[in-house]
C-alpha cells in the first residue's frame, strides 16, 4: 500500500509539450508511472513520448480513465489549468508551477474544495509512491520502495533526506512534497493523517522549514492522534527575520513562524528533531529498535 | 513588495477609505509649504519597518517653521536601519478613538482573512485575544454584507452609529481594493474615529511579487541590495548576510539547510544563494561572480542534483576559473544528475568535489578560520 497514488494510477500531465511538461512526462514513464495523456491547447493530435495529446482536460478525459493531473503551466496560466482539471472530474491535482499569484492559489483551493479534488503543491516537487508512481519532478534513482514515509516543504532538501535513507537501508512508501508556497493544497497533517492510516509505513520523516505554523499544528496532531514514530527535520536555523528564503512561504513575519517555535512544538510532542540532515536515518533507526523492543 | 505609507494611503484614496488631507516632501521646504495649507501638522518619515514613532520617526508642528525644522531633523535619519528619504506632512486629527482593521492571508485557512479590533494604536500582536475579530472571507463569493455585519456586531458597535456606517464602508473598500490589487497585507493601524469620520491614520500594504505581471499600475519599490538585485535579474533568490563563507546551494530548503550546516560547525554565511529551479551553467556562472562580488573568504558551493545537473554547475565554475583568478579556496559538493561527468570536469582542472555535505561543510568552516 501507499498514499494518495498508486500502481493503477492514470495520470494526466497539463502543458505537456513545453520544455518542462515533456521532459517530465517521460521521466515520469521512465520510472513505471501511468502516463496516458497529455494537454496543450492548440496542440491536439502531436503526440510526447508516443503519449497523445489533446487541446482540452475534457477531450483528454473522454478518451482516458484519468486519476490524476500534473500541471506544468506558467504561472499565469495555472489557476485556469487547474480549474479545468477540477471541472473534468480528476481528484488529485499536483501543480508544479512556481510564483502563482499567492490570490490564484486561494481560488485554487477553494474551487478543489467545492469538486472535491486534492492539490499537491503549487511549487512543488509532486509526489511517489516508491516504485509504483512518480507524479513529479524528482530524481527517479532516489525513490526504491521501503516502509519510511516522507513529507517536506521542500524539493532538494527531501532528495538529500531520502538519499540519506537509501544509503542506510530505508526505502520509502510514499514521499509527498507540499510545496514552498504560502498556499498549498496539502498540509502535514492531511498527509501524517494518511500515513497513519497507511499499514505499510512504519515511520515518518518530515522535513519542515521556518515560516508559517504547519509544523505547530503537525506537533499538536502527532501528539493527540498518532500511533506511527515520526522524526523530523527543520531547514532555516539560522535564518533572518523578515527575509523571504527562496520559499515564497519561509519567512519569520512578526515573531512568527520561527524556528525554536516549530522545534519545541515537536519535540514536546514526542518527535526526535535532527540538527543536520545526515543524523535522521540514526533517529529513525533508535526510534524503530524501540518501538520494536516493546 | 512593500509599500510606504504615503503610496499606501493614495491607493486607499482610489478605493474611497478616506484619509487624513496631506502630502508627501522630500525636502524641509516642501513640508513647510504642505503645512502652509493645514494649519498644524504630523511629519512621519516613511520608512518600510514599524515602530517608527517609539524610534522618534513621527514630529508635530503648528507652523510651516516648525514643519520645516522637523522634516529637516527626520530626512537623512536613520530609523532600524532605513533611512529617511520623503516625510509624510498630514493634518493633525482630533482622535476620539483608535481602532485596528486588517486584511490578509490565512496559511491554515486557505483565504483571506479580516481581523479588527477596537484596541488600535499598538501591535496587534499585543492585543489580548477577546479584543480581536477575525473572519475568514470565502474567497470566491467575497465581502458579503452580512460578514460585515458579523464584524460591526462581535466588535459591539452601535448598528446606528454613523461611524459605524461609515466603518462597515470601509471594511468593504478594504476588501476590494486587497482582491484587486493582489494584496498579501492591508493594514491600518490605526484607524481612527476623529471629529465623527472614520479615517485611516495609517497604511500598510504589501503586494505579492508574483502578481506583478497583471499589477503594471502599481509603483514600485526596491527593497533589494544591489547584489540581491543582480540575483534577481538572473532569476535566482538571494539573501544577504553578515558573514564570511559565500554560499550557493540548490532549492531553497537546501540552501537553507547548508547555511545552517556551516552555522552548526561554527561558520559564518555571508548569503543565501538558491541556484535551483534548472538554471543552466551560464546563469550559475554569473551566480559565482556575484558570490566573489562580496570578497568572502571560501565559496561552497552545495549541489544535490535533481533537475539542476551537476556537468552544468562544474563547467559554470570551471567558466569562472578561466576568466578571473580566484584567490580564496572553493568547497564543492557535488552529487546527483550527472554527477560523474561534473566530477570528471573538475578534475580536468584540478578542482575535486565532497560526497557528504557535512564533510564539506566542515572544510569549508574550517578554511574559512584559516
Amino acid at each position: 500500500m501507499a498514499i494518495y497514488v498508486d500502481g493503477d494510477t492514470q495520470v494526466l500531465v497539463q502543458g505537456i509539450t513545453g520544455k518542462q511538461g515533456s521532459f517530465h512526462a517521460g521521466q515520469m514513464l521512465a520510472y513505471g508511472t501511468k502516463v496516458v495523456a497529455g494537454v496543450s491547447p492548440g496542440k491536439g493530435g502531436q503526440k510526447v513520448h508516443d503519449i497523445p495529446v489533446y487541446d482540452t482536460v475534457q477531450a483528454a478525459c473522454a478518451e482516458h480513465s484519468i486519476h490524476a493531473s500534473i500541471i506544468f503551466v506558467p504561472a499565469a496560466f495555472a489557476k485556469d489549468a487547474a480549474l479545468e482539471a477540477f471541472h473534468s472530474g480528476i481528484k488529485l491535482v499536483a501543480v508544479i508551477t512556481e510564483h502563482i499569484p499567492v490570490h490564484d492559489a486561494m481560488e485554487i483551493m477553494a474551487q478543489a474544495k467545492i469538486h472535491g479534488a486534492t492539490v499537491v503543491g503549487p511549487n512543488t516537487y509532486g509526489l511517489v509512491s516508491s516504485g509504483l508512481c512518480k507524479i513529479g519532478i524528482m530524481p527517479n534513482n532516489f525513490f526504491k520502495p521501503g516502509k519510511i514515509g516522507v513529507v517536506a516543504r521542500s524539493g532538494t532538501l527531501s532528495y538529500e533526506i531520502v538519499g540519506n535513507l537509501l544509503e542506510a537501508g530505508y526505502g520509502t512508501s510514499t514521499v509527498v512534497g507540499l510545496g514552498g508556497d504560502r498556499i498549498v493544497g496539502l498540509s502535514f497533517v492531511d498527509v501524517l493523517q494518511e500515513f497513519e492510516k497507511d499499514a505499510e509505513t512504519e515511520a515518518i520523516v518530515m522535513v519542515g522549514e521556518i515560516g508559517g505554523n504547519a509544523e505547530e499544528e503537525a506537533a499538536e496532531f502527532i501528539k493527540s492522534s498518532m500511533d506511527t514514530p515520526v522524526v523530523a527535520y527543520l531547514a532555516g536555523k539560522s535564518a533572518p527575520e523578515g527575509k523571504r528564503m527562496g520559499h515564497a512561504g519561509a519567512i519569520i513575519e512578526r515573531g512568527k513562524g520561527t524556528f525554536a517555535s516549530k522545534e519545541s512544538a515537536l519535540k514536546n510532542a514526542g518527535v526526535p528533531v535532527a540538527d543536520l540532515p545526515f543524523e535522521v536515518p540514526k533517529l529513525l533507526e533508535e526510534i524503530l529498535t524501540g518501538r520494536r523492543g516493546k | 513588495m512593500k509599500y510606504f505609507e504615503y503610496m499606501g494611503k493614495s491607493l486607499f484614496k482610489e478605493y474611497g477609505i478616506p484619509v487624513p488631507d496631506g502630502a508627501v516632501a522630500e525636502t524641509p521646504d516642501e513640508a513647510a509649504e504642505i503645512t502652509k495649507k493645514l494649519g498644524s501638522a504630523v511629519i512621519k518619515s516613511q520608512v518600510l519597518t514599524g515602530g517608527r514613532g517609539k524610534a522618534g520617526g513621527v514630529k508635530f508642528a503648528d507652523s510651516p517653521e516648525e514643519a520645516g525644522k522637523a522634516a529637516e531633523e527626520l530626512l537623512g535619519q536613520e530609523i532600524k536601519g532605513y533611512k529617511v528619504e520623503r516625510v509624510l506632512v498630514e493634518e493633525k486629527l482630533n482622535i476620539e478613538k483608535e481602532l485596528y482593521l486588517a486584511i490578509t492571508i490565512d496559511s491554515t485557512k486557505k483565504s483571506p482573512v479580516l481581523i479588527a479590533s477596537t484596541k488600535g494604536g499598538m501591535d496587534i500582536e499585543e492585543v489580548p485575544e477577546e479584543y480581536i475579530v477575525k473572519k475568514n472571507i470565502d474567497v470566491l463569493t467575497g465581502m458579503e454584507p452580512f460578514v460585515i455585519r458579523e464584524i460591526v456586531s462581535e466588535l459591539g458597535f452601535d448598528f446606528k452609529a454613523e461611524t459605524s456606517k461609515q466603518f462597515m464602508k470601509i471594511v468593504s473598500k478594504l476588501y476590494q481594493a486587497f482582491r484587486a490589487l493582489d494584496a498579501e497585507l492591508m493594514e491600518i493601524n490605526p484607524l481612527v474615529i476623529a471629529d465623527g469620520q472614520v479615517i485611516a491614520a495609517d497604511a500598510k500594504v504589501t503586494i505579492d511579487d508574483c502578481a506583478r505581471y497583471r499589477q503594471k499600475d502599481l509603483p514600485y519599490v526596491e527593497e533589494k541590495t544591489v547584489i540581491e538585485k543582480k540575483a534577481a535579474e538572473l532569476g535566482l533568490a538571494y539573501v544577504e548576510l553578515e558573514g564570511d563563507i559565500a554560499v550557493m546551494a540548490n532549492g531553497a530548503g537546501m540552501s537553507m539547510a547548508t547555511l545552517d550546516i556551516l552555522q552548526y560547525y561554527g561558520g559564518k554565511p555571508a548569503n543565501f544563494l538558491d541556484a535551483g529551479g534548472g538554471a543552466g551553467s551560464e546563469t550559475m556562472a554569473r551566480a559565482i561572480e556575484l558570490l566573489l562580488e562580496k570578497k568572502p573568504r571560501v565559496i561552497f558551493i552545495n549541489i544535490f542534483g535533481g533537475i539542476t545537473r551537476c556537468d552544468d554547475v562544474a563547467n559554470a565554475i570551471t567558466q569562472v576559473l578561466g576568466q578571473q583568478k580566484i584567490e580564496i579556496p572553493v568547497v564543492i559538493r557535488l552529487v546527483g544528475t550527472n554527477e560523474e561527468e561534473g566530477r570528471r570536469i573538475l578534475e580536468a582542472q584540478s578542482l575535486s568535489a565532497y560526497n557528504l555535505m557535512h564533510e564539506a561543510a566542515q572544510k569549508a568552516v574550517e578554511l574559512a578560520r584559516k
